[in-house]
């Protein structure tokens, strides 16, 4: 409609080349636009809290061609059967790898969530991140809505196993990530609010029975955001130094690289998980209100595409990766400013990290698809 | 129950997803807002405290300390300054815990630079500063010690060489007692002064003016801000900005001026050279402390660069014990110093006349008692007067004098000369000397047998023997009475205050005791006269003043020995030497128009006649005839 009032303009002509190149590659626009901005923006900001690091910001690129390519490749090659076929196969091949990654960790006695494939180290759990919602969607998809007792134990299960694989490794953070993502399919699924209700007092239960089972460092973790001040120099100096770069940080920052806290190295993990602070302490509250406001219309617009899928593979699977986007958005900024404990969750596209870029445009890849090829699958 | 057969509704599966959509985009909304609002919190309502933490974060004040003030004598000429030395300095953050930090000293004992016997105290002062503080380790490094720090400097990370100013006494050892000296701030200073307005500072005034006026001298300190990093390393810049970064110019310390005379303070010295004693000249019309030594005496300048133990136990152990202020520590017997105050005495309370006469025979004794005070000479005076009584320094006129006082009496009006007092000069250190009463005796001793006050006592006090001790300031500062005829001042050292950078010199004030007004002109100027025929043919210090073209008033004395030290070895010519008697002399010149007093004090120099007086004679030389003395 818009378009027909400055029809033959050039403007218009631009307009509709783009959208239909958009439309030939799968992609939806809006959401291209935003991802676009927000990536772009992490370049900028990466540069600055790497304490203008040419070469971590030229890491930082390649990681971001790959993520795109993966979102291309996956939005215009990877068609809905395909997908569906695809998740079984990618939630076991994820299993197996876990496996490897475990059994190799034991040899080298220690942590190991790494998985070293010649060219390029990855972490199984990223796929995971993925495969995990696809698998229940597609549990479900066969099946009616809402889930039944037996459909939420089995899910439960798909999504217990990887879980409790990788807290073990020790990766708290992705271990809830994925869970939650398991646990959205659920919920977008139709499950009932008396379970809900219900399950509140018996998740507190497993919590406590967690708290038993988590490393002492996850525990310490979670006792020191409680009262970051009980260990100043330790792990409360995280979140101590994360907020004084927020706060100091004031409505309109202080400038573009000139956060004292993130230029003098007194704010840790400046580039990675605590880049979110960086920004606020270089352009204020405004700055992280733009973010945030962003990041709203990426999970806005994800949601809106999800609605309109046309089974209940693609509504599950898109509604879990845009919900599961947030998380990662509302605990990493949680974190950084002190709401929420700290959890190796870093902030989504703008972190520093390949493997989390990967993973999340990978995601929206197969979300876009899941919308561009609804018109080709018959009801 | 026929069991439900569910089949897919595509509608209500959409519918359903739908509802949840919106719900869950609820949701997400809420807990963003939730994020804002901890943001707005943060950044907002909290700004301010964030703010002032991230500057503290950043910015290390790096103190820069004040240069000392000068100390001036009274001519101007320059006696401490401040020159520039390298010291060794450790910064214990950067050497790192205290095993590294014993390993650090012990490599500097290893190669020369420390002796194993300083390096606990030492440890000490660096575990008394802050962790980031540059402490002084070794004070004025020479040549040769620079030579071989620089060979070893790759074993050290946090010790490093670095110029300060450092403080130089011109004249090294004189005048040091009346000086006092600087040296490295101890644990004990840090306890006492505001270690903030001292960072940076190395060394503090320790006894004599450097030690009194160390709130003068010291100064002001400034700073300059440092942008650090986390690792405290300070950085040139913070990412793409450089800050603003305030720096404050430190106030150098005032400058003081002395009374001193240095002129006549190295006649003083030199004419004591070797013997150990004091001498302290004061001008009675103000109390300024003209010369004020106490050999022997010590070189400051070693302090200031830092002494060993080993450096320092010498000079305590020191048989001559050079640093003891004499002038104002030792206090000893006064001996016939005070016959002239008792025969005021004498005169005030009406007790004898002027002219009044006593037949000496060499002896006194009290009316039923056959204890004999004997005089120093055995043959006795004959009849004496006063004038001849103070001439001869005839004990038996005292002993009767003071038979007819009676103690408290004697206490009471010798107080008025400062005697049994501090002087109040204005340096640290006095000792208060003792002139008994009946009351002090009774509050002195435990015992009530031992409490009563024997008339014998009395007696032994008039020649200034017995209980009575005075040190010798207070004999100058109570002649200087005699010689402005009863208008005694507190004396002083310093007597001007010169601000830095500043012309405008403050006078310090002139502070007058409360004068003698029971003594009548006539009074006073019998025992003037009876003390310039002291100094006159056939007084008892004829000999030294002979010849002088101006005319001295003094009184000679000597004391029974006082040794000091009890853990001398025994040593038969040293200590038998050390049995000998103290010699004494006070005066003051012109008699007429008296312009300085002068007391001196020879540790077992016989004579005061002989001995003491003769260094009164060329005090008063240097200061009376400038020109004739270099």
């Amino acid at each position: 409609m818009i378009f027909d009032e400055f029809s033959q303009s050039r403007t218009r002509r631009t307009l509709t080349a783009g959208g239909r190149t958009l439309r030939a590659l799968g992609l939806d626009g809006p959401l291209t636009g935003v991802l676009a901005i927000i990536v772009c923006l992490g370049v900028l900001v990466v540069y600055s809290a790497s304490g203008q690091n040419l070469k971590m910001v030229e890491h930082h690129l390649g990681n971001i061609a790959i993520a795109v390519a993966a979102l291309l490749a996956l939005a215009r090659l990877a068609t809905p059967q395909y997908l569906r076929l695809f998740a079984p196969a990618a939630y076991i091949i994820g299993i197996l790898l876990l496996i490897v990654v475990a059994v190799t960790g034991h040899i080298g006695k220690g942590a190991q969530r790494w998985l070293d494939v010649g060219f390029m180290r990855f972490q199984p759990s990223e796929i995971m991140k993925l495969a995990v919602p696809m698998m229940c969607a597609w549990y479900m998809h066969e099946r009616p809505l809402p889930p039944t007792l037996k459909d939420l134990v089995v899910m439960g299960i798909m999504i217990a196993i990887p879980t409790a694989m990788i807290v073990t490794q020790p990766d708290l953070g992705t271990a809830l990530l994925i869970a939650a993502s398991g646990l959205i399919v659920m919920l977008l699924a139709g499950l009932q609010f008396r379970i809900i209700l219900i399950s509140i007092p018996l998740l507190g239960g497993a919590a406590f029975g967690a708290w038993h089972f988590i490393h002492d460092y996850q525990r310490q973790r979670i006792l020191t955001f409680l009262n970051p001040e009980n260990d100043r120099l330790g792990a409360g100096y995280h979140i101590i130094q994360s907020q004084i770069a927020i706060g100091s940080g004031g409505v309109f920052g202080k400038g573009y690289m000139n956060g004292s806290q993130a230029q003098l190295e007194f704010l840790p993990e400046r580039s990675t998980d605590f880049i979110f602070a960086v920004i606020g302490e270089e352009f204020g509250l405004l700055g992280q209100l733009l973010i945030l406001s962003l990041y709203g219309l990426v999970i806005g617009r994800a949601l809106y595409l999800a609605m309109q899928g046309q089974d209940t593979f693609a509504r599950l699977t898109g509604g879990a990766i845009a919900l599961s986007f947030f998380v990662y958005v509302f605990v990493n900024s949680g974190m950084v400013s002190g709401i929420l404990p700290v959890v190796g969750v870093p902030l989504p596209m703008i972190s520093y990290g390949g493997t989390s870029m990967v993973t999340l445009l990978a995601g929206f890849g197969i979300l876009m698809s899941l919308h561009s090829h609804r018109k080709l699958i018959g009801s | 129950m026929p069991r439900r057969v569910r089949i897919k509704d595509h509608y209500a599966e959409q519918h359903i997803f739908t509802i949840r959509g919106i719900v869950a985009g609820v949701v997400v909304g809420v807990l963003l807002l939730t994020v804002a609002s901890r943001l707005f919190y943060l950044q907002v309502l909290r700004h301010d405290y964030y703010a002032e933490l991230s500057q503290g974060n950043r910015v290390h004040t790096d103190p820069i300390p004040p240069s000392r003030g000068l100390i001036l004598d009274r001519h101007g000429v320059v006696m401490a300054e401040n020159l520039p030395a390298f010291q060794l300095e450790l910064v214990r953050e950067q050497v790192g815990g205290v095993p590294e930090l014993n390993a650090a000293l012990g490599r500097l004992v290893a190669i020369g630079l420390l002796d194993s016997e300083d390096v606990g105290s030492i440890r000490r002062t660096i575990l008394s500063h802050h962790v980031y503080e540059s402490v002084p380790i070794k004070l004025q490094l020479d040549d040769e010690e620079m030579a071989r720090f620089a060979v070893h400097r790759y074993e050290f990370t946090g010790v490093d060489i670095r110029t300060r100013l450092s403080r130089h006494y011109p004249f090294g050892a004189m005048a040091v007692h009346a000086l006092g000296y600087v040296a490295a701030i101890s644990e004990q200073d840090l306890k006492r002064i505001d270690s903030d307005s001292y960072a940076g500072t190395t060394l503090i005034g320790k006894l004599g003016v450097e030690g009194a006026y160390e709130n003068e001298l010291h100064g002001t300190r400034g700073y300059h801000e440092v942008l650090v990093n986390a690792a405290g390393r300070p950085v040139e810049r913070q990412g793409a900005f450089t800050p603003k970064l305030d720096t404050r110019q430190p106030v150098a310390g005032a400058d003081l001026i002395l009374s001193l005379d240095m002129r006549v303070q190295r006649v003083a010295e030199e004419a004591l050279a070797g013997k150990r004693g004091a001498a302290i000249a004061i001008d009675p019309h103000n109390g300024d402390v003209i010369a004020l030594a106490s050999t022997p005496g010590f070189d400051p300048n070693a302090f200031a660069r830092g002494l060993t133990t080993k450096q320092y136990d010498a000079l305590q152990n020191d048989i001559d014990k050079p640093l003891i202020n004499r002038a104002l520590r030792g206090a000893y017997p006064p001996g016939s110093t005070v016959k002239p105050f008792f025969a005021l005495a004498a005169l005030k309370y009406g007790v004898m006349t002027a002219d009044q006469t006593i037949f000496c025979p060499g002896h006194f004794s009290l009316p039923g008692s056959s204890h004999l005070f004997r005089d120093w000479k055995p043959k006795g005076h004959g009849t004496v007067s006063m004038r001849h009584a103070i001439m001869q320094s005839c004990d038996v006129y005292f002993y009767n004098v003071a038979n007819k006082l009676g103690i408290d009496r004697m206490h009471d009006f010798m107080s008025t000369f400062g005697f049994g007092d501090l002087s109040g000069i204005d340096i640290p250190g006095e000792k208060p000397g003792l002139m008994p009463s009946t009351e002090w005796k009774r509050h002195a001793y435990k015992r009530a047998a031992e409490q009563v006050w024997f008339p014998g006592e009395t007696i032994s006090v008039g020649i200034g023997q017995g209980y009575m001790l005075a040190t010798p300031m207070q004999l100058a500062h109570a002649v200087s009475g005699i010689a402005s005829r009863g208008q005694i001042f507190k004396p002083r050292l310093v007597t001007a205050v010169r601000p830095a950078g500043s012309s405008a010199v403050t006078q310090r004030p002139v502070l007058p005791e409360p004068s003698l007004t029971a003594v009548t002109a006539e009074q006073w100027s019998v025992i003037v006269e009876g003390m310039e025929l002291a100094t006159g043919p056939g007084g008892t210090a004829a000999a030294a003043t002979a010849g002088s073209p101006y005319k001295i008033a003094g009184k000679t004395g000597s004391a029974q020995v006082f040794t000091i030290g009890q853990n001398e070895k025994y040593n038969e010519k040293q200590v038998s030497e050390r049995m000998l008697d103290h010699a004494l002399f006070i005066s003051f010149a012109p008699a007429e128009d008296p312009k300085l007093a002068v007391a001196v004090f020879v540790e077992n120099g016989k004579h005061g006649g002989s001995t003491a007086a003769p260094i009164a004679r060329k005090i008063f030389d240097a200061y009376l005839l400038p020109d004739k003395t270099l």
